[in-house]
């Protein structure tokens, strides 16, 4: 019986990575209707004339997704006036990071200054549907809520200064020429998320 | 280590009068010298890649992980028993800890564990450039590990809840 319930278990390691799950290139992203630290419920719905959506998990303990913060507020401010609306959303279980608790992000936002909702995946049922893994992890969707481009920021966590590729501002140069991003998918490093127990 | 304890045999044996001076200085010197053996450093996938050649006489265990990674820090022990427990495979614990933290975070907290397992340390920050080549599924979330067992490849994006189920994970890959 032993046998069979870790040979269950590995068929199901196997079969985890050969069926990632969330979204892929092309595929149309839920909508959803998540609070923010400003106690009010967004939804992408609410941007009628947005030209795109700029979709970051993110979370207050991860140090990487740390280290992104003021590049996101760039992000947020920068592509504001062109018509793109960022969101962030902390996908964590904050049973097992308090850190990432609804409270601890009002905080985190307010230190920071956060211009962009910074929603609160609470029931976790958002997170999975896109396939998001880490913090960050990057969603950049056109008008229609298509996936475009998943993945880094850009290709260097540690030092803003040493970048050489923004993976993610080149993706939305692509789509404001009307071309597909290239590349469309980049490998991000970052925390694991937390699901509830 | 036994070159420390053979040098000290050796300096007793002298019987010369300031041979703790000379212990003491010794003992310094082996611990910053064994700091540096200790820690591999990987510049680039290339460099991690002869590892794993040079390593293939044993099934080779490889975890992704990082201090700043708190799942990450909580499986380590398991890996360290697996370690200790069976000798027929080789652990090698790759830290992805940011550059400017090697000397002031990873190393201590090395230090401290003193984890018998190898270690090492990927100062590659384009991930791009390495972690497709791990394995083209992984997202990029720690902790993860690779086990290699001479063409047989297996990689998992997960954290090992104990120490049975790593072992036990380990054991199904590499039979």
């Amino acid at each position: 019986m032993r046998k069979i319930a870790f040979l269950t278990l590995f068929v199901c390691f196997l079969m985890s990575f050969t069926n990632e799950g969330g979204y892929k290139i092309g595929d149309k992203a839920t909508d959803f209707k998540l609070k923010s630290v400003d106690n009010k419920v967004y939804s992408m719905a609410d941007y009628k004339n947005a030209k795109g959506f700029i979709i970051i998990f993110t979370c207050n303990h991860c140090p990487f997704a740390v280290k992104y913060e003021d590049r996101i507020i760039d992000l947020a401010n920068k592509y504001k006036s062109k018509g793109y609306v960022l969101l962030a959303i902390n996908p964590n279980d904050p049973v097992s990071y308090p850190a990432d608790s609804f409270d601890a992000m009002k905080i985190r936002a307010k230190e920071k200054g956060f211009t962009f909702p910074y929603l609160f995946d609470e029931d976790q049922k958002i997170y999975p549907q896109y396939g998001a893994t880490k913090t960050p992890h990057v969603f950049l969707l056109d008008k229609n809520l298509i996936v475009k481009y998943i993945g880094a920021i850009d290709d260097n966590v540690e030092e803003p200064s040493e970048v050489k590729e923004k993976y993610l501002e080149n993706a939305i140069a692509a789509l404001e020429k009307g071309n597909e991003p290239s590349p469309a998918v980049t490998k991000a490093i970052g925390c694991s998320i937390k699901a509830k127990k | 280590m036994p070159i420390l304890h053979k040098n000290i045999y050796l300096l007793l044996k002298k019987k010369e009068m300031n041979y703790y001076r000379y212990i003491l200085v010794l003992s310094l010197f082996l611990s910053y010298s064994t700091k540096a053996q200790d820690l591999i450093t990987f510049h680039t996938y290339e460099e991690l890649n002869i590892y794993i050649e040079k390593n293939s006489d044993k099934p080779l265990v490889i975890n992704f992980w990082a201090t700043w990674c708190a799942p990450c820090i909580k499986e380590l022990p398991y890996f360290e028993k697996l370690n200790k427990e069976n000798s027929n495979i080789k652990i090698l614990a790759v830290s992805l800890d940011f550059n400017k933290q090697v000397e002031n975070k990873l190393i201590p907290f090395l230090k401290k564990k003193n984890y018998s397992f190898a270690k090492g340390y990927m100062a590659e920050k384009n991930f791009n450039n390495w972690v497709p080549k791990i394995d083209e599924n992984w997202s990029g979330s720690i902790p993860a590990t690779l086990i290699i067992d001479q063409n047989k490849r297996v990689f998992v994006e997960h954290e090992f809840e104990s120490f049975e189920e790593l072992n036990e994970f380990v054991n199904q890959s590499i039979k």
